[in-house]
C-alpha cells in the first residue's frame, strides 16, 4: 500500500512516509505526461538546483530511507534492472533483456554491458543477487519486501546473466523489480553514502539542507544532459516558494502549497505542469466496525458528501474526482465518478434502510497536518445535514500509525495513499481498513496470477467496479502533481510517479 | 575566586548530570515508537521488530541509559537511529549556523537597545522617548515569524539584495553567501530582542535615574555624565545582564521558527526533526549540547556581574542561570 505523502518535515520522518506500491503488471497504462520538451542549446555544465519538502531520513531504501530518498537517488544515483518510467511504463534498465519460462515461474535476465559502479567496479550478475537478497534479509525495510518474497531461488550461472526462480506466478514482478537497486555488494556504509551505477554520483549530502550531484564521466548509457544537481529541502512550503521566486531554485518536484501558485500563473518567468498524479485522499471507513460494517451506512456517507466542492476548496481548480481507488494512469482505471455522485436524498433514504433515519455519531481520526483538518471540517458540516455527528479526533502521524495502522482501533480516519496500482489492497481482509469481500480477494489473487496483462485488467476492473458500489471507502479525489519550473528548464519530469524524481534528462539553458 | 570557581564547576557538572537524567526518562515518556520513522506502512512485525533490534530500542531502559553515558563520558554523542549519521560532527555542523546567528542578533540587539532604552528612560517626558518606548512595545507584540516573512518580501523578493533563505551547502567554505544568508534572519532575531531589551534597559535605568547614590553623587559635585557612567551604568547593568543571559539561552534553541522561516539548518529545526522522528540520539545530543550552553551562558552573566559588582562576590550564585 501506499500511505502518505507527509508534507512536512516533522512528519517526513513517520512510518506514514513510506512509499509502497502494490504493484501487478508489468506494463502501465501511461497518460501522455512525459517530459518537459526541451527547446533550442543548453548548458551543458549548467547546475539544476532542484527545490523539495521531502528529505531523504538516510540514503538506503532498505533502511527507511523514506520518500525523499526514492526522489533524488532512484534513477539519478541507483538503477533498477528495469525502470518505471514517468508516463507509469517498465522499460528496461539494468537488465539488457529478459525471458519468463512457459510456466511463469523462472526469470532470465541478461545484464547490459560495461556497466560500472561509482566505485570503478564492473557491474556482475553477484551485484544483482545481493541486491535482491539485500531487499528480502531480515533486516530489510523496504517496502517492496513482501511483493518480492515469491523469489524462492537466484543463480548466476555467468557474470551476465541471473536466473530467479519463483514460488508462483506474479505477472508484477517485473514492474517490482524496478524499485530495487542495483548495488555494489562490496558497497559499505550505505546509509550514509552510494556506490550505484546511475548517471549521477552523490557529491554531498548535507542533513538538514542540500543533496548535490555530480555527472558520472563512466556512465553506461547516455551522459546527463547537466553536469551538477542540486535538491535543496525546505520544510515550510512558503520558504520553498520564495526559494523559486528568487532564483534560488529552478524548479519545485511537487507544489503543496495552492495559494501560492498564482503568482507563478501569472509570470512568465515560470511555468506550472499540471501533471498525473496517484495519490489519493480517502474517508476510510473501517470495514469490521459498526455502523459501517453495513455497506448502506458507507454508500450513505459518501453520497452525503459533496467531493467536488471539498476538491474547489482546498485545492482550486486543480486536481480530480475518480469515484474510486483508481487513478488514471492505472491499466485497470475507469470513471466511476457516476458510481459516487452527491445525492442528499439518496443518502437519507439509506441510512432510514439500514436503520438510521435519526442518524448516528462517529470519530473521525484526523492526522494533524493539511489537508486532513480541512476535510474533516467540511465532513462535518456535510453529514450534519443528513443527521450524523462527526466528532474530529486530531492525531499525529506517529500516533496514526499505531492507533489505527496497528492497533486498528479507529472507526473512520482520514489518509492519503500515494501509490499507483493499489486497490489491491482491498483484497486483503488484514489490511487496516478490513474490507472483506471473498470474491474480491479472489479476482485480486487470479489477477496477480494472470497469464497476460489483459487478463489482469479485466479482473481488476472488476475489484474496481465492486468496491466501489460496495464503496469500501469514500475516495474524496485524486491530488493534482504540480510541477512549477523556470522557463529557463526543460526535460523534468511531470508526474513524479511514486515520488520519482529522474534528473538526468534536464536542460537549462545558459 | 578559586574557591568560588571551583563550587560553580561542580554545580554545572551536578546540573548536567540531573539534566541528562530528565532528558533520557522524558524522551522515553513520549508516546511512539522509535522503529516507525525506519518502517515502511506496509511493514510486518519482523520488519518493526528488526528496525527495533538495528537501533537498540528493544534493549532494556537501564542497559541504554548506561550505553548513552558511556558514550558521553568518551566525547561520543551517538550515532542517529534515522540517518545512521554521528550526531556529534552534525550538531556541530548545525552550530556553525546557530552561533554566529545567535551572536550576530545578539550583538546587534544590544548595540541597538542599550542606547535606546536609556535615552528612553531619560527622555521619556519628551515625545521621542514616548514614541521610543511605544514603538519597543510594539516590537514586542510582532511576531517573529511575521517580522521574517515581512523582511524577505521586501529585501528578498522586491529588492532582491539579499537571498529569501538557506543556507550555502559549502558553510562557511563559501563566506560571502554564508554572510548573505544570515542578513535578514540576524536581523529579525535583533529586532524582536531589542523590542524586550529595551523595556528592560528603560526601566533599570529608570531605577538608577531616581536613586540616591546618583543625587548623592551630584551633590558632590559630579557631572551627570561622569556620574551615570561611575555609578548609574553599573547598577543598571546588573539586571539587564540577567535578562541578557536568558535571552541569548533561549535564542539558541528558540531561532527554531526563524530557522523555518528562512530554511537555515540550525539546532532547532535539527531538534524539530529528531522529535518528530523519535531519533533520541539525536534530541538527547542536542538537549545535552543546549543544557551545557545554557549553564555556561549563565556562568559568565554570573561572571560578569561579580565583575561588576563587588557585593555580590561574597555569594555563590548571581543572576542568570
Amino acid at each position: 500500500m501506499s500511505i502518505t505523502k507527509a508534507r512536512k518535515a516533522s512528519l517526513r520522518g513517520t512510518a506514514t512516509a513510506a512509499v509502497l506500491a502494490l504493484g501487478l503488471t508489468a506494463c502501465g497504462g501511461g497518460s501522455g505526461g512525459g517530459s518537459a520538451s526541451s527547446g533550442g542549446t543548453w548548458d551543458k555544465n549548467a547546475t539544476v538546483h532542484i527545490g523539495s519538502l521531502y528529505e531523504p531520513q538516510n540514503l538506503d531504501n532498505t533502511a527507511g530511507g523514506g520518500q525523499g530518498v526514492t526522489e533524488a537517488l532512484n534513477g539519478n544515483v541507483y538503477e533498477g534492472l528495469f525502470r518505471l518510467t514517468d508516463d507509469g511504463e517498465v522499460e528496461n534498465l539494468l537488465a539488457r533483456d529478459h525471458e519468463v519460462s512457459e510456466d511463469g515461474l523462472t526469470y532470465t535476465f541478461t545484464l547490459q554491458d560495461g556497466v560500472k559502479f561509482h566505485s570503478g567496479k564492473e557491474l556482475t550478475s553477484a551485484d544483482v543477487k545481493y541486491s535482491l537478497e539485500k531487499v528480502l534479509a531480515d533486516d530489510s525495510q523496504s517496502a517492496r519486501k513482501s511483493n518480492l518474497e515469491v523469489v524462492e531461488d537466484i543463480a548466476t550461472p555467468d557474470a551476465k546473466t541471473v536466473k530467479v526462480t519463483l514460488s508462483k506466478k506474479s505477472i508484477s514482478f517485473v514492474y517490482n523489480l524496478s524499485y530495487v537497486w542495483i548495488i555494489n555488494s562490496d558497497a559499505k556504509d550505505l546509509r550514509t553514502t552510494e556506490d550505484g551505477t546511475g548517471p549521477y554520483t552523490l557529491a554531498k549530502w548535507t542533513r538538514g539542507s542540500a543533496l548535490s550531484l555530480d555527472r558520472f564521466a563512466g556512465y553506461w548509457g547516455d551522459a546527463a544532459a547537466s553536469k551538477k544537481v542540486v535538491y535543496h529541502y525546505y520544510k515550510d512550503a512558503t520558504a520553498l516558494n520564495n526559494a523559486l521566486l528568487t532564483n534560488a531554485v529552478d524548479v519545485v518536484t511537487s507544489e503543496q502549497s495552492p495559494d501560492a501558485l498564482e503568482q507563478f500563473e501569472s509570470n512568465r518567468n515560470y511555468k506550472v505542469n499540471d501533471g498525473d498524479s496517484t495519490t489519493k485522499l480517502l474517508l476510510a471507513f473501517n470495514d469490521r466496525a459498526k455502523p459501517f460494517t453495513d455497506a448502506r451506512v458507507r454508500r450513505a456517507v459518501s453520497a452525503a458528501i459533496d467531493d467536488k466542492k471539498l476538491l474547489e476548496s482546498v485545492w482550486g481548480g486543480h486536481g480530480k474526482l475518480i469515484g474510486s481507488m483508481v487513478p488514471p494512469t492505472d491499466p485497470w482505471y475507469e470513471d466511476l465518478t457516476d458510481v459516487d455522485t452527491h445525492d442528499v436524498a439518496e443518502a437519507k433514504k439509506l441510512l432510514a434502510e439500514a436503520g438510521h433515519a435519526k442518524g448516528f455519531s462517529f470519530t473521525l481520526d484526523t492526522p494533524n497536518y493539511d489537508p486532513h483538518p480541512t476535510a474533516a471540517t467540511f465532513i462535518k458540516s456535510q453529514l450534519a445535514e443528513v443527521g450524523i455527528t462527526v466528532k474530529i479526533n486530531t492525531i499525529t502521524p506517529d500516533e496514526w500509525y499505531t492507533k489505527v495502522y496497528k492497533n486498528r482501533d479507529f472507526t473512520a480516519t482520514l489518509q492519503e495513499h500515494v501509490n499507483d496500482r493499489d486497490l489491491v489492497w482491498y483484497g486483503n481482509p488484514d489490511f487496516y481498513w478490513g474490507y472483506d469481500d471473498k470474491q474480491v480477494t479472489e479476482w485480486v489473487e487470479q489477477a496477480e496470477q494472470a497469464a497476460t496483462t489483459e487478463e489482469q485488467t479485466e479482473l481488476l476492473k472488476k475489484v474496481n467496479r465492486r468496491t466501489a458500489e460496495e464503496a469500501a471507502s469514500d475516495w474524496l479525489y485524486l491530488y493534482p502533481q504540480i510541477v512549477v519550473a523556470s522557463t529557463k528548464l526543460s526535460g523534468y519530469p511531470l508526474n513524479g510517479l511514486n515520488s520519482q524524481f529522474h534528473a538526468y534528462d534536464i536542460k537549462k539553458k545558459g | 575566586m578559586g574557591r568560588y570557581l571551583l563550587r560553580r564547576l561542580i554545580f554545572l557538572l551536578v546540573s548536567l548530570a540531573l539534566a541528562s537524567v530528565v532528558l533520557f526518562v522524558l524522551l522515553r515518556l513520549l508516546p511512539g515508537d522509535p522503529a516507525n520513522a525506519l518502517t515502511s506502512v506496509g511493514a510486518s512485525p519482523e520488519q518493526i521488530a528488526a528496525a527495533r533490534r538495528s537501533i537498540g530500542s528493544d534493549r532494556p531502559l537501564p542497559e541504554q541509559f548506561t550505553h548513552w553515558l558511556g558514550q558521553l563520558a568518551s566525547g561520543d554523542l551517538g550515532t542517529s537511529f534515522v540517518s545512521s549519521l554521528p550526531v556529534g560532527p552534525e550538531v556541530s555542523a548545525r552550530l556553525n549556523v546557530t552561533v554566529p546567528l545567535t551572536l550576530a542578533a545578539f550583538v546587534l540587539a544590544v548595540v541597538v537597545a542599550v542606547p535606546v532604552g536609556f535615552v528612553a528612560a531619560y527622555r521619556r517626558r519628551t515625545w521621542y522617548g514616548a514614541l521610543l518606548s511605544g514603538v519597543s512595545q510594539l516590537g514586542i507584540a510582532i511576531p517573529v515569524f511575521w517580522l521574517g516573512m515581512i523582511l524577505i518580501a521586501v529585501f528578498a523578493l522586491n529588492a532582491g539584495w539579499l537571498p529569501s533563505g538557506g543556507f550555502p551547502q559549502d558553510g562557511w567554505a563559501a563566506p560571502a553567501d554564508a554572510v548573505r544568508s544570515l542578513v535578514l534572519p540576524v536581523v529579525t532575531i535583533a529586532l524582536v530582542m531589542a523590542a524586550s531589551l529595551i523595556r528592560y534597559v528603560r526601566s533599570a535605568t529608570l531605577d538608577v535615574l531616581g536613586s540616591d547614590y546618583l543625587r548623592t553623587a551630584r551633590a558632590l559635585g559630579a557631572s551627570f555624565p561622569r556620574a551615570m557612567w561611575r555609578h548609574g551604568l553599573r547598577n543598571a547593568s546588573v539586571p539587564v545582564i540577567s535578562v541578557l543571559g536568558i535571552e541569548l539561552a533561549s535564542t539558541l534553541l528558540g531561532a527554531v521558527v526563524v530557522e523555518s522561516v528562512f530554511a537555515l539548518p540550525g539546532l532547532g529545526s535539527l531538534l524539530a526533526t529528531g522529535i518528530a522522528q523519535h531519533d533520541y540520539p539525536v534530541v538527547q545530543g542536542v538537549l545535552f549540547v543546549s543544557t551545557l550552553a545554557v549553564l555556561l551562558i549563565g556562568f559568565a552573566a554570573d561572571l560578569v556581574q561579580r565583575v561588576i559588582d563587588p557585593r555580590l562576590r561574597g555569594r555563590l550564585s548571581g543572576g542568570a542561570r
